[in-house]
């Protein structure tokens, strides 16, 4: 996925994940079961949302504590394993804890998109008409903007903050899952057996939960996991530039940001968290080029 | 195709009073009112009334975005609440510069794409397959800020090969095709890159892998034809692709600087934004959003028309 602009329109091939039926889901299990590179980072995954859940406890250090004396201490001093930062704080607690914000920044906006995304996508190509052309042209104008673009734009508007940071980065990923799942539902709504559904007076809501819901989930689940690796790329990129968290929160981006005066004293400590920024996003994407081709879905 | 070239002329229109629309009301969903810079909070009442009035900022919504557009259009974007300059001077200044890491970084992309995707389809299943695909997949996941920090420590401070930060030796404002200007550009330009080759890479690699499995390119095969040839052939039917592809990245990244920007100092339009919004230069920030989201929104069509016309296929359609 790109990050300054994955959002292209996705084509599935609805007659295919149609045919799907028992059996399917045991296929992608044991596809992902062969998928060493997929497992390998599924477990990373793991690993860093482990890191972020149990912060408080494999932490070794407070990470808002300072000390003058004990700055920019190289990686493996005695005590601090990853070294201090630019005011004494230990980095390896920095940067456990700093998966809380930086994970909750990069997914909360794909989970909030993906649900008012997808029911605007899904209302657009159910009902269709007047309706669609009113909220898919809406959405074009989204796209007229560059993602970073418009997150920079819209959170700079809104002020730096860690809720204005995740209203902008929704509004970003809104337009493409909203695409996805239009152009999925208006390939099932044509299909025959919807047809057969409503002469046999199946209602709206029952076609949709039924039909409808079953072949878009899976499509726009897939390039949901696939934006996330956008999304905290751009959360932390926010934080860099100052406009998601504030001091003396600890997340990766904000942490780079602070740390690029060391970098003559230290470049080691400096970079740092840019790599857990960049593992994270990395296995999100991989992750999501694995599930895709378990599950068989092109988007 | 004449008929879908008019329609989609016509598309922009809608599109582009849509765009004017979202950023107009950017002002309008910021907190706290578009005067505090100039002013500050505790101005007496009349000063704030007055300078309302002047700024447009006591009319009704409609009436002062119909004044903005309609001023927009004549090129005047208004001027900077921090200092007072007009925006469009400052962009005439910035835009340059942003164009210039931005066509130097997209064809970085495109070059070191094109190759590495053209050989892993070509040659697809083999080490160099599994390189250039790991290697776009990378280029894609790297938060390029920290990317530009690690080339900056790399070869600025370590190796001290190349100037970590500004466009140009002392303090210079603009660019010029001299060594020093292109010793500054290297580093930037490079990590701006990075994005679109990882794209490129990957849409090269799967256009060739999918007219190699076109039955032409085995009647090719069979007619005898060497490698070369063939080569010729699939560039041919992928340039279409590759080049829409291409020039919507050229859109990304002049959108996109503002990361790289800050972290090299770069004086473009990423730059200029970033000093509005912390100083909630509300007539820039506006300004300088309008004129990058026009520029995407006018290369997105000459991409469709190009390709329209490029690709025969799309004739017919």
């Amino acid at each position: 996925m790109n990050i300054n602009a994955p959002l292209e329109p996705a084509t599935i091939d609805v007659a295919q994940v149609a045919v799907q039926s028992r059996g399917y889901w045991s296929t992608v299990l044991e596809r992902l079961r062969r998928d060493r590179v997929t497992l390998f980072f599924a477990s990373l995954i793991v690993l860093v949302l482990l890191m972020a859940v149990l912060a408080d406890v494999v932490a070794p250090r407070d990470p808002y504590e300072a000390s003058m004396i004990k700055r920019l201490k190289p990686i493996g001093t005695e005590g601090h394993l990853l070294g201090t930062d630019e005011t004494g704080r230990d980095m390896l607690s920095r940067l456990i804890y700093g998966s809380r914000l930086s994970l909750f920044m990069g997914i909360m906006p794909v989970i909030f998109a993906l649900l008012i995304g997808g029911t605007l996508g899904i209302i657009a190509g159910f009902v269709g008409g007047a309706t669609n052309m009113i909220i898919m042209r809406t959405m074009d104008v989204f796209y007229a903007f560059p993602s970073v673009l418009l997150a920079i734009a819209i959170s700079g508007a809104l002020g730096a903050g860690i809720v204005n940071a995740i209203i902008s980065l929704t509004l970003v990923f809104i337009p493409p899952l909203a695409r996805v799942a239009e152009s999925v539902t208006t390939q099932v709504r044509n299909l025959d057996y919807v047809d057969a559904a409503r002469a046999s007076g199946a209602s709206a809501p029952t076609i949709i939960r039924v039909h409808v819901l079953s072949n878009v989930l899976g499509a726009i689940f897939i390039y949901a996991t696939s934006l996330i690796s956008v999304s905290i790329i751009l959360a932390s990129g926010l934080s860099f530039l100052g406009l998601g968290t504030r001091p003396p929160e600890p997340e990766w981006g904000l942490m780079l940001n602070t740390l690029r005066q060391a970098i003559y004293v230290d470049p080691m400590l400096a970079a740092l968290p840019g790599v857990f920024i960049f593992v994270t996003s990395l296995s999100f994407n991989l992750v999501s080029d694995g599930l895709r081709s378990a599950m068989d879905i092109k988007v | 195709m004449f008929e879908y070239i008019l329609r989609r002329l016509a598309y922009v229109i809608p599109i582009s009073l849509g765009v004017t629309i979202l950023v107009f009301a950017l002002v309008h969903i910021a907190p706290g009112d578009p005067l505090n810079a100039v002013v500050g909070a505790d101005a007496p009442a009349e000063v704030v009334e007055k300078l309302k009035k002047d700024y447009g900022f006591d009319q009704p919504l409609p009436i002062q975005y119909a004044r903005w557009l309609g001023r927009a259009l004549m090129g005047d974007l208004g001027l900077s609440v921090v200092n007072g300059q007009p925006v469009t001077a400052q962009l005439a200044v910035a835009v340059p510069n942003t164009l210039m890491l931005a066509l130097t970084a997209c064809f970085i992309g495109f070059v070191l794409g094109s190759l590495l995707g053209g050989l892993a389809g070509y040659y697809q299943g083999t080490w160099i397959d599994k390189f250039a695909t790991g290697f776009g997949v990378a280029g894609v996941s790297v938060p390029h800020y920290w990317l530009g920090i690690v080339l900056v420590i790399i070869f600025a401070v370590e190796l001290n090969a190349l100037p970590a930060t500004g466009i140009g030796p002392g303090g210079s404002a603009g660019w010029k095709f001299d060594l020093e200007h292109i010793r500054h550009i290297i580093l930037p330009a490079i990590t701006l890159a990075v994005i679109p080759c990882g794209i490129i890479t990957r849409t090269v690699r799967a256009t060739v892998a999918e007219i190699l499995s076109q039955e032409f390119v085995q009647a090719l095969r069979a007619k005898g034809l060497q490698h070369g040839r063939i080569m010729l052939h699939i560039i041919k039917n992928a340039a279409p692709t590759v080049l829409a592809v291409m020039g919507l990245q050229l859109g990304y990244l002049l959108g996109g600087s503002i990361l790289v920007e800050t972290v090299f100092n770069w004086p473009g339009t990423g730059f200029l934004l970033n000093d509005a919004i912390f100083r909630r230069d509300i007539p820039t920030l506006q300004g300088t959003i309008l004129v990058l989201a026009m520029f995407f929104v006018f290369l997105n069509l000459v991409v469709d028309i190009l390709q329209t016309l490029t690709d025969p296929r799309m004739r017919r359609g």
